[in-house]
């Protein structure tokens, strides 16, 4: 395999991590009040680092990756902070923010069958990265999508630049997907939930591709799930957030075996195992997640915690650090299974 | 498997690229009864053009020896004449320039800055799209015959207000299809995409937004054109379009239909022109759109 590895200046210039948010606070203006997506995250990505983002539905991890990328939608503001690479992004005026996106900074979404456009080719749409950003000509520009295609082990690359998405299956789609967000060679990768439309079949494999890929550009990859099997195999750290706060963060392995907070170690329990005996009713956990809209005063979780005290409903625990490169945020010093 | 950036040497081989518009000529080709919709088309226009050429007799030409006459090849009235006397043959060829100048001018006008005005309201929202659909609201609310009869008024009596009326009229409904269109495609995930990988908002409505919007489109097109046909001849009807001795579609159907029972021709021939190109442009219009799905192969 002969990989290129000289980068241009301006990717070597900054030292220090590649994405710092701090204090990310994130809120949609709505009929019924201000709801509160993202409440004061603050994390890391260093150059190479894949980290994942695990949490259920509405715990705003999907939001903090739109707020880093700018795709917040009219009545969402973000305040706190997200540099990336030294500068900035939050306030940062669009055209320069698009200078960023999909050249330093790529995004694969959810759902490779909504995300292409149905009236242009494969071939477009890629080479509309790369002639819109780098000014490439049209036949190089095609060149390098085949290239790319062919990267992400899309078989007959040529003839694919030639179909429309739906001629494509949602397994090829979201190689596309990814095809899409390499093209540029960002040093970011963002990827929301990127297999969960797919089968489980088609997830092994694609999850597969994004770490190949990781390893050939040194890409950074934020990786957002509610699938703990696939942070499991791809990530070097996890954060786990709920009510649009962390509540845990550390090395993928310790949260596993080791999960220090309440939620985690309830979300880990709710996960079928393959060793387990089969017999019985998976755990779940009781009650509802919090309504962003109405947040409790102290910690979101309280209400369907079974190691609730006094002392949690009264203020949010703060994230503390509980060994080198973990942190929780629970009022409890050592949760015993 | 290799990563080499720009290598100069894979570039000499191509790659068959297809474009929405080739593949949607290829489509079209394909389609009998677009194609037979078009052939049509270009035949009436053609001769609406040749008109001149066409007949032995002029616009204003009456004869007096053959008032209301029936079809008469020998004297070369093909279509009959009408109840002065004139050729009905070159009255249709004419009125066809008349009604096809105003029908495609029109929705071209429609078209344009319907689409335009649309995508930007939808694609921007909030407070613009407030004001801007406000706005259509307004001219909506205007009784297009106070319209007409304001406009000549002011300007004197002119073919070129009939377009001017009908085309300020015509985009309104346009606006809004599109704009309701440009809402519903706004939140797809591949808009969002686009603008992940930083594509600028006029890139995004030019190559996301416009292509997706097509279909309807085409479809309200195809019926537009019909539409304004139609008021022209209403307009002409009242007096306030075309003026005699220069006649259109609409204008020669009127007058055939009061002379339907003794001169039936004078009805029939204008208006089998026209509900001929009616038709013509409904199929062409359905193989348009068809032709621009890429779905559809």
């Amino acid at each position: 395999m002969t990989v290129s590895q000289e980068l241009p200046a301006w990717k070597t210039g900054h030292q220090g991590p590649l994405l710092i948010v701090d204090q990310l606070v994130t809120r949609f203006a709505t009929p019924d009040g201000t709801v509160s997506a993202v409440n004061g995250v603050s994390f890391e990505v260093s150059k190479g680092e894949t980290i994942g983002i695990v949490g259920e539905s509405g715990s705003g991890k999907s939001q903090v990756l739109m707020s880093i990328m700018g795709l917040l939608p009219h009545n969402g503001s973000s305040t706190g902070s997200v540099q990336f690479d030294g500068k900035e992004l939050l306030g940062m005026p669009r055209d320069q923010l698009n200078k960023i996106r999909g050249t330093r900074m790529a995004m694969i979404f959810q759902d490779p069958m909504t995300a292409l456009n149905p009236y242009l080719t494969v071939g477009q749409q890629l080479t509309e990265v790369l002639t819109y950003h780098l000014s490439t000509n049209p036949a190089m520009a095609r060149e390098q999508a085949r290239e790319v295609l062919e990267q992400v082990h899309i078989p007959e690359p040529g003839k694919r630049l030639g179909m429309y998405p739906h001629e494509l299956s949602g397994g090829m789609r979201q190689r596309v997907m990814i095809a899409m967000g390499m093209l540029c060679r960002p040093d970011l990768l963002i990827a929301d939930e990127p297999t969960t439309a797919l089968d489980v079949t088609i997830q092994a494999e694609i999850l597969d591709l994004l770490a190949e890929q990781q390893a050939v550009t040194g890409t950074s990859i934020i990786l957002v799930t509610h699938d703990l099997g696939v942070v499991a195999g791809l990530c070097d750290r996890v954060m786990v957030m709920y009510g649009g706060r962390i509540v845990e963060q550390g090395p993928v392995r310790d949260i596993f075996y080791n999960p220090q907070h309440p939620y985690t170690r309830a979300l880990l329990m709710s996960m079928p195992r393959l060793d387990d005996d089969l017999a019985g009713d998976l755990p779940t956990i009781a009650g509802q997640p919090p309504n962003l809209a109405h947040m409790p005063p102290g910690c979101a979780f309280a209400p369907r915690c079974s190691f609730v005290s006094e002392q949690c409903r009264l203020a949010v625990p703060p994230l503390r650090e509980i060994a080198p490169g973990r942190a929780k945020a629970c009022t409890l010093d050592r949760l015993v299974a | 498997m290799s990563v080499t950036p720009l290598d100069a040497a894979g570039i000499g081989m191509p790659v068959e690229g297809t474009s929405l518009w080739k593949n949607a000529r290829r489509r079209l080709l394909r389609n009998r009864a677009a194609m037979g919709g078009l052939v049509v088309l270009t035949i009436i226009a053609a001769m609406a053009i040749l008109a001149p050429y066409l007949s032995a007799h002029a616009i204003d030409d009456i004869s007096w020896d053959a008032i209301s006459s029936p079809p008469d090849f020998a004297q070369g009235f093909y279509f009959g004449t009408d109840s002065n006397g004139r050729d009905l043959f070159v009255r249709t060829l004419y009125g066809a320039r008349i009604s096809l100048m105003v029908g495609i001018l029109a929705s071209i006008v429609s078209l344009v800055i319907g689409v335009i005005y649309g995508a930007v309201a939808g694609y921007l929202g909030g407070a613009i799209d407030n004001v801007m659909m406000r706005i259509v609201d307004i001219l909506y609310s205007l009784p297009f015959m106070f319209f007409v009869i304001l406009l000549t008024v002011f300007f004197g009596r002119n073919i070129l207000l009939i377009f001017v009326a009908i085309g300020a009229v015509q985009w309104l409904d346009m606006a809004r299809i599109v704009r309701g269109q440009t809402m519903a495609l706004k939140h797809r995930e591949f808009i969002e995409a686009a603008h992940a990988f930083g594509a600028s908002s006029s890139a995004i409505v030019r190559r996301h937004i416009i292509p997706n919007l097509l279909g309807p489109v085409m479809v309200f097109v195809t019926l537009t054109v019909p539409q304004v046909i139609l008021l022209e001849s209403f307009l002409s009807f009242l007096g306030l379009g075309v003026q005699e001795p220069m006649t259109s579609w609409g204008v020669l159907i009127s007058d055939g239909v009061k002379d339907m029972e003794t001169a039936p021709w004078t009805l029939l021939f204008p208006a089998t022109f026209l509900a001929v190109t009616l038709f013509s442009l409904n199929f062409l219009g359905d193989g348009l759109r068809d032709a621009l799905d890429p779905k559809d192969r």
